[in-house]
């Protein structure tokens, strides 16, 4: 299982959870299922075509990594707004 | 005086006051997001809200208390066959039938809702027409930024699309035709203006008391059609700028509309510092500069969605905000005015709640 960890608003939008335990096979596996188990989570970081945001990063054990990538069990995963998507 | 629910570069501000001058900040929302828009449902009470956040994307929230807690609707999101992705949700609108809502998007489709707003489908034959049209955007998107119900028919809907015209239906959005005789794209050559539907809508709102009549600002012209959309015939004359994007309708005198002209497509402020909302009693055949109140030398920009109005006839209110964050009222139909508020985020609409 990957360690999901959300920040604000992500977190409110997951129960509250900033640590969340999600078992997949990719990075998209997992956020899926983060969408499926929160449904309020859903088109935050996934866009309609399954793809993260342009403006949101996925880290893996700190390497940005994208939706495609293959995790292992203890994997780490971190969401974080980019430093381009302000207004 | 009414409430008014001003969308932001920087959140949603729900203004409250008793009185002309003493509007103050009730609620604001949203925080640091873009409130593109904004509306409350007078039928339910409940509160609208399209916001769009730099890094999580677009959305509509609802609540029936804009203090309380707000709730994402669902169902406003392309498939994932689609070759677009949600850019921007425009504009919301009452329905005619029970519990009815739409909604317009960038990229342009539009969308309705049956249980008050909380779930939405999207209107397939008018997305099967821009498939099969070949849709071009404007400046701001390919917006479908227009919805104008017909009163006490569910069957009958104008929408208007930057840059893809007019659409009408007459049975409930089963099927959808183009309105566009008398429309003049001067941004077209000469020689391809007769049949193209590029045609960049500003804005379009019908007169209730008259419903086959709808007014409509255009990339370079102001128009009006006396027969549902199917014709358009010029009426800027007498306007210092055919250009400009705010818009609105009295729903007492089918002879009015109000609108801020800007200089033009490649200066989008104000002609000459001129700040005023220009007004015709008589179906355009004359404009009317109304300005009293406004501060003079002001090149501000007021975009498509911050101008609207409250009740009807000489005590009509007007109410539109500027991208400077500025929002302006007025209780006698524009004769004068005064300051809502000096100070908020650059202002993207305004609605009276």
């Amino acid at each position: 299982m990957a360690v999901v960890t959300l920040r604000a608003p992500l977190k409110d939008l997951a129960g509250g959870n900033r640590n969340l335990e999600i078992a997949g096979d990719t990075v998209g596996d997992v956020l899926r299922t983060l969408e499926s188990t929160w449904p309020k989570t859903t088109g935050w970081i996934l866009d309609e075509h399954g793809a993260v945001r342009r403006h949101v990063n996925v880290f893996r054990n700190g390497e940005r990594v994208d939706a495609a990538t293959a995790l292992g069990t203890d994997d780490h995963l971190q969401v974080l707004p980019s430093i381009t998507g302000g207004t | 005086m009414p409430e008014l629910l001003v969308g932001t570069k920087k959140g949603l501000f729900v203004l409250s006051g008793d009185e002309p001058g003493s509007y103050r900040i009730a609620t604001r929302a949203f925080a640091g997001d873009v409130v593109e828009y904004a509306i409350r449902d007078r039928r339910t009470g409940r509160y609208f809200a399209s916001v769009t956040s730099g890094f999580y994307g677009p959305r509509l929230m609802f609540t029936d208390d804009p203090a309380g807690e707000w709730q994402q609707a669902s169902g406003i999101a392309f498939a994932e066959g689609d070759d677009v992705s949600l850019e921007r949700i425009w504009k919301v609108k009452e329905g005619e039938a029970e519990g009815q809502l739409w909604a317009g998007t960038d990229p342009a489709a539009l969308w309705e809702s049956r249980d008050g707003g909380e779930t939405w489908s999207r209107n397939e034959a008018l997305w099967k027409e821009r498939i099969a049209g070949d849709w071009q955007p404007g400046l701001g998107g390919l917006a479908l930024h227009s919805i104008c119900p017909w009163p006490g028919d569910p069957m009958k809907l104008a929408i208007a699309i930057s840059a893809a015209g007019v659409w009408i239906t007459d049975d409930g959005g089963q099927s959808w035709r183009t309105g566009y005789t008398g429309l003049v794209p001067e941004y077209m050559p000469e020689e391809s203006r007769a049949d193209t539907n590029v045609l960049c809508v500003h804005n379009m709102h019908r007169a209730p008391a008259q419903p086959e009549r709808l007014f409509m600002q255009f990339h370079g012209g102001v128009y009006r059609s006396d027969d549902q959309g199917e014709t358009w015939n010029d009426i800027h004359e007498g306007l210092p700028s055919p250009f400009g994007f705010p818009l609105v309708t009295d729903p007492a005198d089918p002879d009015s509309a109000f609108l801020i002209p800007m200089t033009g497509a490649e200066d989008r402020v104000v002609p000459g510092g001129s700040l005023g909302v220009y007004g015709t009693r008589d179906g355009g055949e004359t404009w009317s500069p109304q300005g009293d109140g406004l501060p003079t030398d002001a090149y501000v920009t007021i975009l498509r969605q911050a101008l609207d109005r409250d009740g009807e006839g000489d005590r009509m209110g007007l109410f539109f905000g500027a991208t400077s964050g500025e929002v302006f009222g007025s209780s006698d139909a524009g004769r004068s005015w005064f300051t809502v508020a000096p100070r908020l985020a650059p202002v993207t609409s305004v609605r009276v709640g």
